[in-house]
């Protein structure tokens, strides 16, 4: 299924859950936040939220910055 | 002379005055050797997409050891409270710190708070137990309703973000920090190490910067000018200055001078 990350469209499995993408895409799990379609999803709460085709994410870390 | 002047911000002892920010250095290293050499507790930071594309500037700030250094992420780049509160919430995720230091944007060539949304994030993001470190103009009552409101400490600029202009209205820094319950942390414009003592003298609790280090010639050994300026003008403000007097005041005694 497609969905979109950061602003760039991407093919999954279908019902992958968060937790599943932040593993495949070889994410830092400790080191991110998510949001699905604008709500934040809590580290804790990562396996049981699925995907759904459509979805928005944005998965963000810290970077340099004043 | 300071081992025992700690600062403290909402209930934390904080032991250096010195805060940097974590953009604009050349490398990760030279980054690190800036910190120690500025002797810097408190490191900001920005939220920012991962590159989910091109992985391998990912791990730049893996580099800080979280257990020596206190990460303070910012908003910085949002331009509305909403966008703020959005940038914060998902720091505190990505980082479990419910620390911020808090910027609503207003201008994009001055890079001056939009205070009315400053005021408003601040109020939704202290609700929802953050501590909000605000960014605000050299403006008294600003700072006063951001305190009022519960920041945690309040955050003046010096001069405009990366100007490298130095204390343009140190009158009002002083009534800031007069009219304070909480820290007051300059934030913003100090350019060179006279600055950041300018701002301690002043009474400041702590000075923020990021370009003032980064981007000078040599960070490194401009961190290090910064650390001891910090120190200088906290020892000099501690101490307490002399009157300043038009005319001249003898050092020397008058008496036992020679017949002429």
């Amino acid at each position: 299924m497609q969905i979109t990350i950061n602003g760039e469209s991407k093919s999954v499995p279908d019902a992958v859950t968060v937790a599943e993408l932040v593993r495949i895409l070889d994410l830092k799990k400790e080191r991110v936040a998510v949001e699905v379609n604008r709500n934040i999803v809590a580290r804790r709460e990562w396996d049981g939220v699925l995907l759904h085709p459509g979805d928005r994410l944005e998965i963000v870390h810290f970077v340099g910055g004043g | 002379m300071l081992e025992n002047d700690v600062l403290e911000i909402a209930g934390r002892k904080i032991r250096s005055r010195l805060f940097v920010g974590t953009g604009k250095y050349a490398g990760i290293q030279q980054m690190k050797d800036a910190f120690e050499a500025a002797g810097a507790q408190v490191v900001t930071v920005a939220v920012r997409r991962v590159n989910i594309s091109d992985r391998s500037r990912e791990s730049m700030l893996d580099a800080i050891d979280s257990s020596k250094y206190i990460l303070l992420p910012n908003t910085a780049g949002c331009y509305t409270a909403e966008d703020a509160i959005r940038y914060a919430r998902l720091a505190r995720e990505a980082g479990l710190s419910h620390w911020v230091k808090l910027e609503v944007i207003g201008d994009e060539r001055t890079l001056y708070p939009d205070n009315e949304a400053l005021l408003e994030a601040t109020r939704v993001l202290v609700k929802e137990g953050f501590v909000v470190l605000p960014y605000t103009s050299d403006d008294p009552v600003v700072a006063r309703k951001l305190e009022d409101l519960g920041a945690a400490a309040v955050m003046p600029l010096g001069a405009p973000i990366g100007s490298g202009l130095g204390i343009q209205n140190p009158n009002n820094i002083r009534i800031i920090k007069e009219m304070a319950r909480v820290p007051v942390i300059v934030d913003a414009g100090v350019g060179t190490a006279s600055d950041a003592a300018v701002a301690m003298e002043l009474g400041c609790d702590a000075v923020l910067m990021n370009t003032g280090i980064a981007g000078a010639q040599d960070p490194v050994r401009m961190a290090e000018a910064m650390g001891l300026a910090v120190k200088a003008g906290r020892l000099a403000y501690l101490a307490g200055r002399i009157p300043r007097k038009s005319y001249a005041a003898a050092s020397s005694p008058t008496e036992g001078m020679l017949a002429k």
